[in-house]
């Protein structure tokens, strides 16, 4: 019992990063608004995110900036750096969705999408 | 013996002066005579070309050529043998008169869109001679579907609804078996053999398994739709929509005889007689053909309309060739060869006659010809010629290539297949015969004059020659034969 | 020269930098002749590019100067060489038509930013083809991404915008996930470096994280392809969007994911792990084949041919997967060559649609009776494209069928074989149904109909032409799929 439990806790992190992708997924197809669902794209993409995150950090490690320590244990820098690229995806995603989204209810009326499709039906 | 390059050339040129015609006739669309001068000149020098050629082979030259390669990795080539050599030479010549013919015809039935049907026709023929001359299978395939193609607007020529859906049977068998089955055996024997070039005695011999074998000679007998083996034939009577020149040329020689040709030569030359002799599918197959031989004879009675009961007799005169391709025995092979030629000219005649009874006395059934004999007595007489000739009557060719298949099946003591071939001759008997009989003897119905009405002088012209030529045919076999012979191996 | 030496940048950066000015240049023709001489550039570096490659081997350029596995690496193979050239070929082709082809009520701005989405969408394609580095490989992927969403919003109909919206939605779902797999890789292995990842996954392949990451990364990789069942943003985008963006897309978009498909497996994983232990052969025959008979029969259903070709596009997608999934020589050969040239016959479609668009206004098959007759260059067109579709010899369609069913027959895989002959039968029924329209039924009104525009009909003609000319020439493409494979599987 006990090693599963620390199966689980010495991957807590994998854990949330799952969560949230599974949460941000179901949120994506089962909900019917647009807002929601670019809610559900930025749950899932932030599971993602945080995923990189804790890749990089090592336990008792310091941020990656040269001291004058020979122990020092530094944290891996890079997917720190490559997450915020993805962060700025997914800013510029949001806004090009929520810009669709305007677009969407000028035109239809409405934000959910099964009022979309209905008017759309011949 | 070495060949001089122009000679080697000249298979490509067979194939490049009907496609040639091509644009020439589309520049000369606006003036009539011209463009029909274009295809007469054309069809003469295609003549002219397989001549030459004829005569290269006599002398023993082997006119090789690699067009381009490769395509997927294959090379295509052109090669001159004995049974292409034949199959253009009859292409070729029967090409001219259908053009003469086809002048006569449309001009006489004012047909629409004759530019397309000269441009269409011209590039069939072409295709035609890449059949013939193919010296491997990819390079058949290819002219295969081209002719197909350039056959489909002819078949369409009306444009009427009945037009359309037949078009769409003809590309959809057509099209369908030729993807569906005769490509995957193509790509079969590729896998086997590692090559496709067609050689005197086959390529797959010793190298395939016998159920494999099997199944890749049903998938060839098949997935050649032009062949009309039952339950492929579909296409041919539907094809009948199309204007009497095309069922005349396409839909009695090149076209169906580029599928009967295919399968002989398929059998010779990818399979070669021992193997094909020694396959179990080969007896499936031969009953399958056979059936097609006598259940075509038996619809063929029960049609009235003259076109449609010719289209039947045609399914049923391709699955003699196929029959004698599987019967594998050389006296067969040089029966089934013989029977490209004097099956075109007999029933190139008939259809001849068939287009113009249309156009001179407007009648398409049977059951209308009462009498006609004494109003286009011409006609008639050589629709009697072809039909002796189908029936292998002396003294016209019919009789040799039928002697010969029965030869085959004899010398490989398959007395049934002889039974089947005597029964298809007293059927051909009894669906030909009534036709002139009724036009003859039968009184013309009340109220028509008895005045001569022929059809026009172009078409008269082209069943003489085609009439002809079932009697050249039954003095000459030795000479086709020979030919023929070198195809042996 | 210095210039030769730093093309692979320059493949990219030139789209890239020309994607602002073109948005800056206001003068109304200014922007449009600026962006045909960005494209026609970008291609002929993608020439020279593909012939240094052909004569010296591939080419690696570190960005920046900054060698792997430290800094971002271009790698030029022939795979990606070929590549290149279609997608920035493409480009060419069609810039110039642009004008015609995005619908007549954009404003000049509106076209503006059109030329400079399309430029961005261009480099990320680029980018995605020459990187070789894993991670630049997802920025390029949503930098092409983000700017083909927007470009499909700008179609005319109100649908389109949904349809982007639909898009946006499972592109990036499907980009997240390349992103989760590379994270997986990187957590293994320590590297982004592609080439670098090869080496270093040997003895982690039967790892979970590695197996999750082969997942991940193929699941993302499909639904970029539209690869059956993961399709579903792809009929309606193609169907709104401008002509000229599906004719563009049509002939780019789905192959790039067909791209990382093959890269990761073999650059990254290795085949003989991927088709070997994990049986990933058994994933994709099924839904390759499940796509080329869904595709094709629901393109016989349907009334608007921009959505029929969408769903012939299914079809082709599952064709290249069937062969990447045969995973050996031949099905290789016959994905790469099928990927080029699908790209080429399904522009050509798309081009024909968007004269035909450009004529009469919409593209349903009522409007395109008895069109044979009225705009005879543009139909004839789509009697040669579509016979490529179908696979008839002397066309390229042809040629990517025989290597196909070499491969199954090579692979043992006989009901392959025979299932992908069939359903390009069904190819027959869908194109089929439309000549017969076009020149078998009479026109529906009198009115007069001209044919295409030069701007349009030359572009058309020339992807035809080439469907014909490499469907003859095919040492060509498949002399580079068969270097390019030497390569891709290490034994140059």
């Amino acid at each position: 019992m006990s090693e599963a439990i620390t199966f689980v806790m010495a991957h807590a992190n994998t854990w949330a990063a799952t969560a949230l992708i599974c949460i941000g997924l179901w949120v994506v197809m089962v909900r019917g608004n647009l807002f929601k669902k670019v809610i559900g794209l930025n749950i899932f993409q932030t599971g993602v995110f945080l995923f990189y995150i804790s890749m990089g950090y090592i336990r008792g490690g310091t941020a990656p900036i040269v001291v004058d320590r020979p122990d020092a244990v530094y944290a891996n820098p890079l997917p720190h750096v490559l997450i915020l690229t993805a962060i700025v995806v997914s800013v510029a995603t949001t806004s090009l969705a929520l810009a669709l989204i305007v677009r969407i209810r000028e035109s239809y009326g409405t934000t959910e999408e099964d009022d979309v499709n209905a008017s759309d039906e011949p | 013996m070495n060949v001089p390059l122009p000679l080697s050339w000249l298979p490509l040129i067979a194939i490049a002066v009907p496609l040639a015609c091509v644009p020439l006739i589309l520049l000369a669309r606006h003036f009539p005579d011209v463009r029909e001068g274009i295809t007469l000149a054309g069809a003469g020098l295609l003549v002219v070309v397989v001549c030459l050629l004829a005569y290269g082979l006599s002398l023993g030259s082997v006119a090789e050529l690699e067009i381009y390669g490769p395509i997927a990795d294959l090379p295509l080539t052109l090669r001159v043998e004995p049974l292409g050599m034949l199959f253009a030479l009859v292409a070729g010549f029967l090409w001219l008169v259908t053009s003469i013919y086809a002048i006569g015809y449309m001009r006489a039935h004012h047909e629409g869109n004759q530019t397309r049907f000269y441009v269409f026709f011209a590039i069939a023929i072409g295709a035609t001679m890449g059949v013939a001359f193919a010296g491997d299978l990819i390079t058949l395939f290819i002219f295969y579907e081209v002719l197909t193609l350039s056959t489909f607007p002819l078949v369409t020529h009306a444009q009427t609804d009945a037009a359309r859906r037949a078009g769409r049977i003809y590309l959809g068998m057509l099209m369908g078996s030729s993807i569906g089955l005769f490509l995957v055996a193509i790509v079969i024997t590729y896998v086997v053999a590692g090559t496709l070039d067609f050689r005197p005695g086959g390529i797959l011999n010793g190298r395939i398994q016998p159920a494999l074998a099997g199944l890749l000679l049903a998938l060839y007998v098949f997935g050649i739709g032009k062949a009309a083996v039952m339950p492929m034939h579909r296409w041919l009577p539907a094809a009948m929509v199309a204007p009497t020149p095309v069922s005349a040329l396409l839909h009695a020689v090149a076209v169906v005889k580029a599928g009967a040709f295919s399968v002989l030569k398929i059998a010779t030359m990818i399979f070669g007689f021992d193997l094909v002799g020694s396959l179990t599918a080969t007896t499936l197959l031969q009953a399958v053909a056979a059936f097609t031989v006598i259940a075509a004879s038996l619809v063929a009675l029960t049609k009235d309309n003259l076109k449609a009961r010719l289209a039947y007799s045609t399914v049923s005169q391709l699955s003699y060739i196929v029959l004698a391709a599987l019967i594998a025995d050389p006296a067969a092979f040089l029966g089934g060869g013989f029977h490209i030629a004097t099956h075109a000219f007999g029933k190139i005649t008939l259809f001849f006659c068939a287009g113009a009874i249309l156009v001179a006395a407007h009648k398409t059934e049977i059951s209308q010809l009462d009498g006609l004999g004494r109003v286009m007595p011409l006609t008639f007489g050589a629709f009697l010629v072809g039909s002796f000739s189908l029936i292998g009557l002396p003294p016209f060719g019919g009789l040799w290539s039928k002697w010969m298949m029965i030869e085959g099946a004899l010398d490989t003591q398959q007395w049934i297949l002889v039974a089947v071939f005597a029964t298809s001759t007293l059927l051909n008997i009894a669906y030909l015969l009534p036709i002139p009989f009724r036009a003859f003897f039968r009184p013309l119905p009340a109220g028509v004059s008895p005045r001569l009405q022929e059809a026009p002088a172009a078409c008269l012209a082209a069943m003489a020659v085609t009439s002809g030529g079932c009697l050249v045919l039954f003095f000459m076999p030795d000479a086709i034969v020979a030919l023929l012979a070198g195809a042996l191996p | 020269m210095d210039l030769l030496a730093h093309l692979p940048a320059l493949q990219v950066v030139v789209p890239l930098i020309g994607a602002p000015i073109c948005a800056l240049l206001t003068a109304p023709r200014l922007s449009q002749a600026f962006a045909v001489l960005v494209s026609l550039v970008t291609f002929a570096i993608s020439l020279i590019l593909l012939n240094q490659v052909l004569a010296d081997g591939v080419i690696v350029y570190g960005m920046g100067g900054w060698q792997a596995p430290w800094g971002i690496v271009y790698v030029v193979d022939p795979l990606s060489a070929l590549l290149l050239c279609l997608i920035s070929g493409m480009a060419a082709i069609v810039m110039p038509a642009v004008r015609l082809g995005i619908g007549a009520e954009t404003t000049e701005r509106s076209r503006r930013l059109f030329l400079s989405l399309a430029l961005l969408a261009l480099t990320g394609m680029l980018g995605i083809v020459i990187t070789g580095d894993a991670f630049n490989l997802y920025v390029f992927l949503e930098i092409s991404s983000l700017s083909s969403y927007a470009l499909v919003a700008t179609g005319t109909d109100r649908r389109a915008v949904a349809a982007a919206f639909n898009y946006l939605v499972q592109g990036t779902i499907g980009a997240t996930f390349i992103l989760i797999g590379i994270g997986l890789l990187y957590m293994m292995t320590g590297t982004l470096n592609m080439a670098d990842l090869g080496e270093r996954i040997g003895d982690l392949r039967d790892t979970a994280p590695v197996q999750a990451a082969l997942a991940f990364i193929l699941i993302g990789a499909a639904v970029k392809a539209a690869l059956f069942p993961t399709h579903a943003w792809m009929p309606n985008a193609y169907t709104y969007a401008p002509s000229m963006v599906s004719a563009f897309f049509g002939a780019t978009a789905t192959k790039v994911g067909a791209y990382i498909m093959i890269r990761f497996i073999f650059t990254v994983f290795g085949a003989e792990w991927v088709f070997g232990t994990m049986m990933v052969g058994w994933i994709l025959v099924p839904l390759g084949i499940a796509a080329a008979f869904v595709g094709s029969l629901v393109a016989i259903w349907q009334t608007d041919l921009k959505r029929m070709l969408a769903y012939s596009s299914v079809a082709q997608v599952g064709y290249i997967s069937a062969a990447i999934g045969l995973g050996n020589h031949d099905g290789l050969i016959a994905a790469i060559v099928h990927v080029f040239n699908h790209g080429l016959m399904k522009g050509a479609l798309f081009m024909v649609m968007a004269c035909v668009i450009l004529r009469l206004g919409r593209a349903d098959i009522s409007s395109f009776r008895g069109l044979g007759r009225r705009m005879p260059v543009t139909m004839a067109c789509f009697v040669v494209a579509g016979l490529s579709m179908i696979g008839v010899p002397l066309t390229v369609g042809f040629v990517s069928k025989w290597y196909l069913v070499l491969g199954a027959i090579e692979a043992g895989m006989w009901p392959v074989a025979v299932l992908v002959l069939m359903s390009s039968l069904l190819a027959i029924v869908y194109i089929w149904r439309v000549v017969e329209v076009a020149y078998f039924a009479p026109p529906p009104d009198a009115a007069r109909v001209r044919e295409a525009p030069a701007l349009l009909l030359v572009p058309t003609l020339m992807l035809t032409v080439l469907c014909v000319a490499f469907g003859i020439a095919t040492d060509t493409t498949v002399g580079v799929a068969s270097y390019a494979i030497g390569f891709l599987v290490g034994e140059p």
